[in-house]
């Protein structure tokens, strides 16, 4: 392992991780609720009422605009995606089906229950950290 | 009202993504590539968030509804079983081939990257998936 001091941003990384954390402290002291993003979204397909899927999708809307709102204020950063057509599909089905069998991705369990202490979010953020680990380390150095 | 509120609460999550970098599934990979050159950032991600989270669940944690007098809905299981560890190791899986997690994919969906929006398609066909396996499992077979 060597740490890439050219692309670590521990400021700006910390800095985005307090305005994530104001918005899960703001879902559970106003919303009373978790900010899980696939208990979210998955909860839309499992309709109970009106209400119940508008704050769902307002939320969503939140997040899919905050590239818009933040180019009011300063240049987007350049993102890239690397990965093939067929892996973005591969890896959003399992991404899809895995967080809703484990009932949590990376912001349920990993932020929101390492928050909370739950032991079986530390387990969850332990097991996809694990795999993520391993699948990377498969793709980029023992795949040809 | 509530609209308005959760709107504002999905949009700082999603500026929280850009401003940390998260929203740069080459920078969420080379945090997942220790074996390459690392990039530890995600981790003061976290450890911003979670900073943040712990106070308020302190605060809320033990309340019956919140500032606003909703219901609290906290999970309340406990126990550790094959669902959680076998769903979460698929999600990783997932995760790792792309770099791309729920957040961030609609995140991307917004900055109007194809790749992006064929994510989060994929992500609720996977969601859909699940919700017809699990009804089938749940009911009787005729």
């Amino acid at each position: 392992m060597s740490i890439d001091w050219s692309h670590f941003t521990p400021i700006s990384a910390a800095a985005g991780g307090l305005l994530i954390g104001l918005s899960v402290a703001m879902m559970l002291l106003l919303m009373g609720r978790i900010a899980g993003i696939s208990g979210i979204v998955g909860g839309l397909l499992r309709p109970r009422n009106a209400g119940d899927a508008m704050w769902r999708l307002a939320f969503i809307l939140g997040i899919s605009l905050a590239p818009l709102v933040y180019r009011l204020f300063a240049e987007l950063p350049e993102i890239h995606i690397d990965s093939s057509w067929l892996s973005i599909i591969l890896a959003g089905i399992l991404v899809g089906f895995g967080s809703r069998l484990g009932s949590g991705c990376t912001s349920g369990h990993g932020v929101c229950g390492l928050s909370r202490l739950s032991p079986r979010s530390v387990v969850a953020t332990a097991t996809f950290m694990g795999t993520g680990f391993l699948t990377v380390f498969a793709v980029r150095h023992l795949l040809p | 009202m509530i609209i308005l509120l959760s709107f504002s609460i999905g949009l700082i999550f999603g500026l929280g993504l850009i401003v940390s970098g998260m929203g740069d599934p080459v920078k969420v990979l080379s945090f997942l590539d220790i074996a390459g050159s690392w990039d530890p950032s995600l981790m003061f991600v976290m450890g911003g968030a979670i900073a943040v989270g712990f106070v308020a669940f302190r605060v809320g944690g033990r309340r019956n509804v919140s500032f606003l007098g909703k219901p609290m809905q906290i999970p309340l299981l406990k126990q550790i079983d094959l669902r959680l560890v076998g769903g979460s190791a698929l999600f990783g899986v997932g995760w790792g081939l792309a770099g791309i997690c729920p957040g961030p994919g609609f995140v991307l969906l917004g900055f109007g990257a194809m790749k992006g929006a064929v994510f989060v398609l994929a992500l609720l066909v996977g969601m859909f998936i699940y919700e017809a396996v699990s009804r089938l499992i749940a009911s009787p077979r005729p």
